[in-house]
């Protein structure tokens, strides 16, 4: 049993703490998050040169062997420093799709773009009706030719206004809401009939809404088998919730830091308002709600790799304790820190409002318990 | 005992229902009020004024309707079922009062007016960045030279200042007494050279807050209140009433109708969100809770009609009124599912944003952002967890 990091781990770590200690103050952030693009290419590029980008595939496929845990950590770090640039759906998404899904042409025609970071990846899933439910679909995909026509519609696509490529689920047989039916594509973003409409997210992000009319695609776009995609779906976005986990424990390290430290400092009734125990016992409230929470990170993050159902029951049940610790840590932190957590100016309230919306990507509390509860 | 309205007062429910239907402008129905311009705020104001019905809280010889607690009760549930825009607390319930509680006949004459017909806009000059649970500690000073006082400092949150005519303004006019017996009140006008007001932006993305600069501000001494160094009771007197306006109920209770709908509309696999076992127990819990604080407040209301002045029970509403508040706003956050995520702009609204979602749900994360300012202001719910300890409980 060993919770300890590797030195080459602990080597990853410092790298990307000088890189975003260097480039990602808060003030930067701000003003990222509010200019005309919402991101900045030349950070990207920057995550290439570090190997950031190659971290998780197999030194065969052009990376650099990491695992899980490797992207724990980038994620951790990036979450303190609320690190907008899409490399959950990028790396972890599009790239975990087509690592553990893709045929060695496909992985040897994309991997390389997303490594070298010439290649952004969105993944459009979520449809208007179909609420977290990765099955419910109406996007569709008939069989042409050898290829597919895709039409549909997929809602808050994020990080699509940056992106080149898509993953895109569409039923391809199958009732709405089928298991079965259900399969993956890769398109390009500025293939004839993809219409997008891109919107800045209240988390201080950008997504699209996207409309798929008479999309073609050839044979080679399908990942996996056709109409066998969502076991495959269900497990990358495990590890998504695995990758958000940690950026939901760098959000609330810094959060429960910094109200110690506010608390420590602002006085009020002559003393530092640390010193009043009902502020003192919410602030230990907040840190064992952290500490619970790395420790789900630390789990689902180990147990990626397991059987379907272990694996389902470790993501939903992180999922569960960083959605209700996130909203407790970032409502408290704001409340600590009085007037000053309302404003924009502070980066208190952007931390909340980040985990808040952590909470609501993939499937929030009340989902992921009903999907725990429903794993074998 | 007995909870049911008497036939006169439900007859005085129709004729303010019916007035309301009348006379509320259609084109500021569903209105948020951060998207409004300075005189659609006042619209309502200005047509109540015209009726007489402004300040329906007033002594009837200053203005006030002279109905009882339970229509005075009746008047606000209309309003909030017809959502219409709230009526600016600073001067009808803040200042507007303690004018005439401790004002004199000159500064009554010259300012309840302005109040009544909207003309002046007012804003509360209370807190500073050093002083804000601790109001008392206020170091905004006031030094008497000649006759005005020069005054110098800066207040914070200072809401809708933006907009304001007028400011009432807590200062420090002696400097070496005990901190609660050096404060005076004094009325502002926002014209005065030496005033700069500078936005605050809320991380929801408003401008509802302001910081308010005083730089040798000469105020005529006519617009102290009362007496030098007794601030504070006035004060306290505002604060009081500031406090049982919180609660909030009756526009609770439209909030949750709204979330009901959206929650309606929501399906998950094929059903309507509000059918789902899960939301339709959050949504009852604090309906439930909602039903206890409404006669919460009006056991409060009835009290106080028996001749006891808002007391401090009047933070038991705040707490709860406010938790309640926030509880719905995070409801509706969680009913709208992925579109939660969509910023819906609140600055240099242009129109021409794309803000996709259902309908109604446009900008529902940014209220849930905006909201968790209640637990903070009006005396922060921990303060008034300590005001019952030690008022109520005795501890």
């Amino acid at each position: 049993m060993d919770f300890s990091f590797t030195e080459e781990q602990t080597l990853l770590r410092n790298t990307v703490q000088s890189l975003l200690q260097d480039k990602y103050d808060f003030d930067t952030r701000r003003k990222v998050a509010k200019s005309a693009d919402g991101w900045r290419p030349e950070i990207w590029a920057q995550f290439a040169e570090l190997g950031l980008l190659a971290a998780p595939f197999s030194e065969e496929m052009g990376g650099l062997g990491g695992g899980a845990i490797e992207t724990m950590i980038v994620m951790e770090e990036f979450g303190r420093h609320l690190v907008v640039e899409p490399y959950v759906e990028t790396v972890v998404i599009a790239g975990g799709f087509l690592r553990e899904g893709g045929s060695p042409a496909q992985q040897e025609a994309h991997i390389p773009g997303i490594v070298g970071g010439e290649t952004v990846w969105a993944f459009a899933y979520a449809e208007p009706q179909g609420r977290y439910n990765l099955a419910d679909l109406t996007t569709t995909a008939k069989k042409d030719g050898s290829g597919y026509t895709i039409n549909g519609y997929k809602a808050v696509v994020l990080g699509a206004p940056w992106a080149q490529k898509l993953i895109v689920t569409a039923r391809t047989s199958g009732g709405q809401r089928d298991r079965d039916g259900v399969s993956v594509f890769i398109v390009d973003k500025s293939a004839a009939g993809v219409s997008t409409r891109d919107y800045p997210t209240v988390d201080g992000r950008r997504a699209s809404e996207i409309t798929f009319e008479n999309v073609k695609v050839d044979a080679d776009a399908l990942i996996g088998q056709e109409g066998k995609g969502l076991p495959l779906v269900e497990k990358i976005t495990d590890q998504a919730i695995a990758a958000l986990s940690a950026e939901a424990i760098g959000c609330m390290k810094e959060l429960n830091t910094a109200t110690v430290e506010y608390c420590k400092t602002r006085k009020q009734f002559g003393v530092p308002i640390g010193k009043f125990q009902v502020l003192q016992h919410r602030m230990v409230d907040m840190f064992m709600a952290y500490e619970q929470s790395v420790s789900m990170t630390y789990m689902v993050n180990l147990k990626l790799t397991e059987g379907e159902a272990e694996r389902t029951r470790a993501a939903a049940g992180a999922k569960v304790q960083i959605g209700k610790a996130g909203r407790f840590v970032g409502q408290q932190a704001v409340q600590l820190h009085g007037g000053m957590g309302m404003t924009d100016e502070l980066n208190v309230g952007h931390y909340f409002k980040r985990l808040t919306m952590i909470d609501t990507q993939f499937g929030n509390v009340d989902y992921q318990l009903k999907r725990y509860s429903e794993a074998a | 005992m007995d909870m049911r309205f008497s036939p006169e007062e439900l007859a005085f429910r129709d004729e303010v229902r019916e007035f309301i239907a009348n006379n509320y402008p259609q084109e500021l129905r569903g209105a948020r009020r951060g998207e409004m311009s300075k005189e659609d705020i006042l619209k309502w104001h200005r047509i109540l004024y015209k009726k007489g019905w402004v300040a329906p809280h007033w002594p009837v010889e200053y203005g006030g309707t002279g109905w009882t607690i339970t229509q005075r009760y009746i008047w606000n549930e209309e309003n909030a079922r017809a959502e219409t825009t709230p009526l600016l607390p600073f001067g009808l319930s803040m200042v507007g009062p303690v004018i005439y509680t401790f004002g004199n006949e000159e500064q009554k004459k010259r300012f309840l007016p302005g109040i009544l017909s909207g003309d002046d806009w007012w804003c509360q000059g209370y807190s500073e960045p050093g002083s804000g649970s601790d109001l008392a500690s206020l170091r905004t000073k006031a030094v008497r030279e000649g006759d005005h006082y020069i005054v110098n400092g800066s207040k914070t949150w200072t809401t809708l200042a933006q907009h304001a005519d007028w400011m009432f303004c807590l200062v420090r006019t002696d400097p070496n007494a005990k901190q609660q017996e050096g404060i005076s009140f004094l009325l502002i006008d926002m014209k005065t050279p030496g005033i700069t007001v500078r936005p605050i932006i809320t991380m929801d993305g408003s401008h509802e807050v302001n910081e308010v600069f005083l730089e040798e501000v000469k105020v005529p001494a006519e617009n102290l209140i009362g007496e030098e160094n007794k601030g504070w009771t006035y004060a306290k007197f505002l604060l009081g009433n500031e406090r049982s306006g919180i609660a909030g109920v009756a526009r609770s209770k439209k909030a949750i109708e709204r979330l009901k709908k959206l929650a309606g509309a929501e399906l998950v696999d094929g059903k309507p969100l509000m059918k789902t076992d899960e939301f339709s127990r959050k949504v009852a819990e604090v309906e439930i809770d909602l039903s206890a604080l409404e006669v919460t407040e009006l056991r409060t209301l009835a009290a106080e009609s028996r001749g006891r002045g808002p007391g401090p029970e009047a933070s038991i509403l705040k707490i709860k009124g406010t938790e309640i508040q926030q509880r719905i706003t995070e409801l509706a956050v969680e009913a709208v599912g992925n579109y939660a995520l969509v910023e819906a702009p609140r600055l240099e609204v242009t129109g021409n944003e794309f803000v996709p979602g259902p309908e109604g749900s446009q900008g529902l994360a940014q209220d849930y952002f905006n909201m968790r300012k209640t637990s903070i202001y009006g005396g922060s719910n921990e303060i008034q967890h300590n005001i019952i300890a030690k008022m109520v409980l005795g501890l």
